[in-house]
């Protein structure tokens, strides 16, 4: 297209960033940690909580709270950008990979090419598993050395964090092996369908 | 927050030159921006856009911005509040004069919409410029005549930072079944016998609708507003099915 108009007068503040180099097309760095999300946040009891891989037909493997936390843990620091343009760096995750999930359940690799993560108060969104092995993602049950609140998606959340943020779907209750790529909650509603910030991948077509 | 309708843009969203054409100063804090945008395709209530700004050396920053004009109205109307340490807002709240241009793209968003087509009651709880995208739903609500309850909560500091405060009174003396509810948490004008607290399930509990009414419920502010009011109507027995939230945090100027 034409070349953009100039804002007259615009200056912008964050052009002499150290970190531009960690900052995506189009994204903006915080110090905080902004909350989004489409509903209330879910209350969820630890006594009830339950997390689970499957597919369309099994249920691999089930974990309660306390089985969940007694999985390896890891702890990762990384750089996170939400398609609403705010970046964060260096935050500071624990909880047990994607990798470690597959071996508690037993298997030896995913049974399908795609997931479709569930969530408490109904949330979904669509990751392929390639993006989440090799310590690629993680289910989080720790931000900052601190329980994860609700209202950034605890007791657990996962956190994908080379994808959009709202692919690091809050409150996650089952990761669902799916045949083929099938859109989330977002991802119906116009969002794209990967969510690769570095190729700027905000909405359908980007 | 599952029924929703589905929206699936097949091509990319193109950025569009809009035109600044008018500039309302709705508050000291806040001013619209009414914007001429060639081709606009339409939006629904309450989704918002994206604008980017460029400097003269290229330099590109963007941010969202929800939508505050009715689907009805001519001109794209946004609402920005100036947040002094932010990098967009205070250029467009501030430095922007008729007749400059920037770009934006949209309209974004599918969930957090209602259509004067819906008769449950409307029910809409905001804070400070959160009122923006419910603004765009009341707007759109009068131009479609449509008469069944509504109801607006709206917390602001004070009588001065009420932004919309004549259209909002103009919209509530048509009788057509709208009622609004200002509470001021600040500081109130002398006589002032409205709501001073913050917003909690009492008054949501005494002004609001019951939850046996069905009420669509779209709640936009600040997030600890946003949570604590989402909290409220589900303890008062709502649907958090029907329970849609916009979140307006202290950063994403």
């Amino acid at each position: 297209m034409s070349e953009p108009p100039v804002s007259r007068g615009f200056r912008g503040k964050q052009r002499s960033s150290d970190h531009a180099a960690r900052t995506p097309p189009g994204q903006h760095l915080v110090n905080d940690f902004p909350v989004l999300s489409a509903g209330p946040t879910p209350r969820i009891d630890l006594v009830k909580w339950r997390f689970a891989l499957t597919d369309g037909h099994n249920k691999f493997a089930e974990w309660d709270w306390e089985q969940f936390n007694a999985l390896p843990q890891t702890k990762i620091k990384t750089d996170i950008h939400c398609v609403t343009t705010w970046s964060k760096l260096d935050t500071e995750w624990r909880g047990v990979t994607f990798d470690d999930l597959l071996a508690a359940a037993g298997l030896d690799e995913a049974p399908t090419p795609f997931a479709l993560m569930h969530c408490y108060g109904g949330y979904t969104t669509n990751v392929p598993v390639e993006d989440m092995l090799e310590g690629k993602a993680m289910v989080a049950t720790r931000f900052a050395g601190e329980e994860l609140d609700p209202e950034h998606g605890g007791p657990a959340r996962l956190v994908v964090p080379h994808l959009y943020f709202w692919k690091s779907a809050k409150w996650i209750q089952r990761i669902e092996f799916t045949e083929t790529d099938t859109p989330g909650f977002w991802e119906e509603l116009g969002y794209h369908i990967y969510g690769d910030p570095w190729r700027e991948q905000r909405y359908a077509g980007d | 927050m599952l029924a929703t309708e589905k929206v699936q843009p097949t091509r990319k969203l193109p950025w569009r030159t809009a035109t600044v054409r008018e500039i309302i100063e709705e508050t000291p804090r806040v001013r619209s921006l009414s914007l001429d945008i060639p081709d606009w395709p339409g939006h629904r209530p309450g989704q918002h856009v994206d604008i980017r700004l460029t400097s003269d050396d290229g330099y590109q920053a963007q941010r969202s911005y929800s939508i505050a004009s009715a689907p009805e109205a001519a001109e794209l109307l946004v609402t920005v509040e100036r947040i002094e340490e932010g990098e967009v807002s205070p250029y467009l709240s501030s430095e922007v004069i008729v007749g400059d241009k920037f770009e934006l793209r949209g309209p974004i968003g599918g969930h957090f919409v209602w259509s004067a087509f819906m008769t449950e009651p409307l029910f809409l709880v905001a804070g400070g410029s959160g009122v923006a995208p419910l603004m765009a739903m009341l707007r759109h609500r009068a131009a479609a005549g449509n008469k069944n309850p509504a109801l607006l909560v709206y917390s602001s500091r004070s009588f001065d930072d009420i932004i919309y405060r004549k259209e909002l009174a103009a919209l509530a003396a048509r009788s057509d079944g709208l009622k609004v509810v200002h509470t001021l948490t600040r500081q109130q004008p002398a006589g002032w016998t409205g709501e001073k607290k913050r917003i909690d399930p009492e008054m949501l509990s005494r002004v609001g609708f019951s939850p046996k009414e069905q009420p669509r419920i779209f709640i936009c502010g600040p997030t600890q507003l946003v949570e604590s009011a989402a909290r409220a109507l589900i303890e008062l027995g709502h649907d958090a099915g029907l329970i849609k939230t916009e979140r307006f945090g202290p950063t994403g100027a």
